[in-house]
């Protein structure tokens, strides 16, 4: 999100409070969300993607509600109102085709209205087979399937330039040009995880009933869309359905929220991005002492960079009567690295916890021969660590990143349940105390620091010659 | 991995309390700074503390690739490099190098400028360790040099190289300098001290009361700080400039145009020509001697070369001004170099003025060597 889109954003939620604070909120969440999908979508140089994945957001969004709510709520008069409106705001924006001003709000000049129609058919198609299938459960995993599949095409290099070379053979536009840059799908990570989590739920029968209106305003809910957090659907709508609170305290809390996050991202970020590492200054670089900078100076920058993304987007989400779930809380003030992961990117890392972390240690420690307590740690903590780098993006290095922190976990673990057996001095003194946790956030946040390596550089290669900086070992 | 229980910290006033506060506070602040008027605010710098200083003024089209900035702040530029921390020894022989990009170092690095090889070639002169420091800037203008010498006389320097170039002199270009713009009051106030008035005309005598609020300074104040952060990349990496793979080859051939700015046949209008600066500089110099230096040009080979010898000059034009300048040397008693055709067309890089390592290293050794036989003058 730039600069100017948060400031718009801000200034229609407080519009909102200012003129009707308690009518319509869900269409005015609903409307906002689904025009910011378009307009947050940034240009691409295939014709037309820019505003067909857009477009595809809302498609599956749609047809993924259809195919998780139950008969008795898809088939409300109200629901069909709330299709009809998506459907009238998307041939709205459609429509901005004709103007002859330069589009606003979306990124190109959208595709002619015929096809649209053609395109919205094909989505209500889409709506249509996934609520009257016959395997509805066979539906939900192909769906599954599907998000997975499509998230790895766009996160790694080879299948996402082999897609880009795909469309543009398809649209007639030169192969030569191609970049993995081109597929830059706006949010799908974050839309493809909230989309799973409600298919997993629902397949567990914990997925309460909700309006077709919650759930795409869940989904693709306007201050989140980007950065996250992630939200939980059945957290989500007990705010939308929920009393708003005072509006005076919701403007100057949120308000606070966003000064703050507006700084963290754009003054500390922004400046601190001049001098973090890169694949260009990790080369450049004279010197051990000066790659360290740069390497703390990428650390400090992700996390304010994040953080401030998120803390705007919690100060948005109160204007607006939606309290998100909080993402960062002081994660390199963590004395051990269990306790960083409790604190960072929190949502995302709740999500591999409840749909990979504990349903893997529950199959690996049920059955006729359970695996041991310390190789099932292992597995899980470094299997689901790999998974959160290669959401990132599927490479060698995001997994070297996940299986750098999965190890780390484990040995984390390990260590402290030898700690809890073996702590000759249990009734240390305070200042023992302190320095020990002073040591391990000291020694955490440069684990942490390390790891930023994989995660900031290309290549493994690259990586290790520039770990070999940090020590010397290289000029 | 407990989930966390952070609450916003809810401020203890009312919002149109807060909103008022930080309005007055906002208004408030702009005053003080403004009434203040911090004009030393770029001396402070990290640069010659924690980080080294640069080797030549910052200036930077692609910040991001050359981890340098273009600024206008002359105290930031001066503080940003090592002249600032050294102090001048009685054992010691100081140099400053005026110039045009040339002297500045278009895509050479730092090592490669005229300044460096000019430090290794005359290590000593009157029996003291000479200090070479590289003060040139892009942008052609006379005027931009006086301003920045005008500055470094606080270094005291005991000889000032001043290799130039007819373009320099040009006078619509004297004021056009991002320099002299960004510093109005600072310029009109040295061509005054100069004895130059007319030069000066247009340029504020102080700056508007909004030039000097947090606000009207927004944009140096930023850039301060962004100057400050690159010190960090200087310092880790050496790299001032951004150094492409390929670039375009200074041009060779031309159509059969023989102008120059708006003059298409000799003479050459004198009064076009600002050598009164020339002249203040000596005077702003003072005691200490300024050696001019006629730069060298590239002389195409290619079409229409009997017309012109470069992009920036048709012959007649500049071989008209090249004897002028020889004539107001001698009648001004300057001392004077005319090294217009030392250096081979093939040693020119992407300008006509801008030399490869070995052109540097041609001009550095012509020099070098008039700087040793004028001894200890």
């Amino acid at each position: 999100m730039a600069l100017g889109q948060i400031l718009v954003g801000a200034a229609l939620a407080f519009l909102w409070i200012l003129i009707f604070p308690r009518r319509k909120r869900l269409y005015f969440l609903l409307t906002c969300s689904v025009i910011a999908v378009f307009w947050f979508q940034p240009g691409l140089p295939i014709r037309g993607l820019d505003f067909w994945l857009p477009f595809a957001t809302l498609a599956i969004t749609v047809a993924t509600w259809a195919l998780t709510a139950p008969a008795e709520v898809r088939l409300t008069r109200a629901n069909g109102v709330t299709a009809a409106f998506v459907v009238a705001l998307v041939l709205l924006l459609g429509a901005t085709r004709y103007l002859p001003a330069e589009p606003l709000l979306t990124a190109g000049r959208p595709p002619p209205l015929t096809w649209l129609a053609l395109a919205l058919a094909a989505a209500g198609l889409l709506a249509f087979v996934a609520k009257r299938g016959r395997n509805p459960a066979l539906a939900m995993s192909l769906t599954l399937a599907a998000l997975v599949a499509t998230l790895v095409v766009l996160k790694n290099p080879t299948l996402a330039m082999w897609a880009d070379l795909g469309l543009r053979r398809l649209t007639g536009q030169p192969v030569t040009h191609a970049s993995i840059a081109d597929l830059q799908w706006l949010g799908f990570s974050y839309i493809a995880f909230r989309l799973m989590h409600t298919i997993r739920d629902r397949q567990a029968g914990r997925l309460p009933p909700v309006d077709l209106g919650e759930f795409v305003t869940y989904v693709v809910f306007f201050p989140s869309l980007v950065a996250g957090p992630i939200d939980r659907l059945e957290r989500f709508i007990q705010d939308v359905r929920g009393p708003l609170p005072p509006a005076q305290d919701a403007v100057r809390n949120g308000g606070w929220r966003m000064a703050i996050g507006l700084f963290k991202k754009f003054v500390v970020a922004d400046g601190l991005a001049l001098i973090a590492l890169n694949a260009t200054s990790a080369q450049q670089v004279r010197g051990a002492v000066w790659a360290w900078v740069l390497l703390y100076a990428y650390a400090l920058r992700i996390y304010f960079d994040f953080s401030g993304y998120t803390d705007i987007a919690i100060g948005l989400g109160q204007w607006l009567g939606v309290r998100l779930p909080e993402n960062f809380d002081a994660p390199y003030l963590q004395p051990n690295l269990t306790q960083f992961w409790n604190r960072w990117h929190m949502t995302l890392t709740q999500w591999f916890r409840a749909y990979v972390f504990n349903p893997l240690t529950r199959r690996l420690r049920s059955g006729a021969r359970p695996m041991p307590i310390a190789a099932t740690i292992l597995v899980t903590q470094v299997v689901t660590m790999l998974l959160i780098g290669m959401w990132h993006g599927v490479t060698w290095n995001f997994a070297l990143w996940g299986a750098w922190h999965g190890l780390g976990l484990f040995a984390h673990n390990r260590w402290s349940d030898y700690m809890r057996r073996h702590d000759a001095a249990p009734g240390q003194s305070h200042a023992l105390h302190g320095l020990r946790q002073a040591l391990g956030v000291l020694l955490t946040f440069n684990y942490v620091a390390l790891g930023w390596v994989f995660f900031a550089l290309p290549s493994p290669a690259q990586s290790l010659g520039f770990m070999l900086k940090l020590v010397g070992a290289a000029g | 991995m407990n989930p966390p229980t952070r609450e916003s910290r809810p401020p203890v006033v009312s919002m149109p309390q807060l909103a008022a506060k930080v309005l007055i506070l906002f208004v408030a602040a702009n005053l003080v700074f403004a009434a203040w008027t911090p004009s030393g605010l770029g001396r402070l710098s990290l640069y010659n503390r924690l980080f080294p200083g640069r080797e030549r003024l910052p200036f930077g089209e692609s910040p991001q690739a050359s981890y340098n900035l273009s600024l206008e702040d002359l105290e930031a530029m001066f503080a940003s490099h090592r002249i600032s921390s050294e102090q001048s020894r009685p054992d010691e022989y100081r140099i400053l190098v005026l110039g045009d990009s040339s002297v500045w170092g278009a895509l050479l690095r730092p090592e490669q400028t005229l300044a460096a090889k000019l430090a290794d070639l005359v290590p000593i002169v009157c029996g003291k360790r000479t200090r070479v420091y590289n003060l040139g800037y892009p942008t052609l203008s006379l005027t931009k040099d006086l301003l920045i010498l005008d500055r470094a006389m606080r270094y005291q320097p005991d000889l000032v190289l001043w290799p130039t170039t007819l373009e320099a002199f040009v006078r619509e270009n004297q004021l056009a300098s991002p320099v002299v713009v960004g510093n109005p009051v600072y310029a009109r106030d040295v061509l005054v001290r100069a004895g130059l008035s007319s030069p000066g005309v247009g340029l504020p005598t102080r700056p508007s009361f909004w030039a000097q609020t947090f606000i009207g300074r927004r944009r140096a104040l930023a850039d301060l700080i962004r100057l400050q952060l690159y010190g960090v990349m200087w310092a880790a990496t050496g790299i001032d400039q951004a150094y492409p793979e390929i670039y375009p080859a200074a041009q060779t051939d031309f159509e059969a145009d023989s102008s120059f700015h708006h003059e298409s046949a000799p003479p050459l209008d004198e009064t076009h020509l600002a050598f009164e600066v020339l002249d203040a500089a000596v005077r702003v110099a003072g005691h200490v001697p300024v050696l001019v230096v006629n730069e060298p040009i590239l002389i195409s080979p290619g079409t229409n070369s009997q017309l012109r010898y470069n992009f920036y000059y048709p012959r007649w034009a500049f071989d008209q001004f090249r004897g002028l300048l020889q004539q107001r040397a001698l009648a001004s008693d300057w001392e004077y170099l005319d090294l217009w055709n030392l250096v081979p067309a093939n040693d020119f890089t992407n300008t006509a003025i801008h030399l490869t390592p070995r052109g540097e290293s041609m001009l550095a050794q012509s020099l070098a060597q008039s700087i040793l036989a004028r001894g200890c003058r």
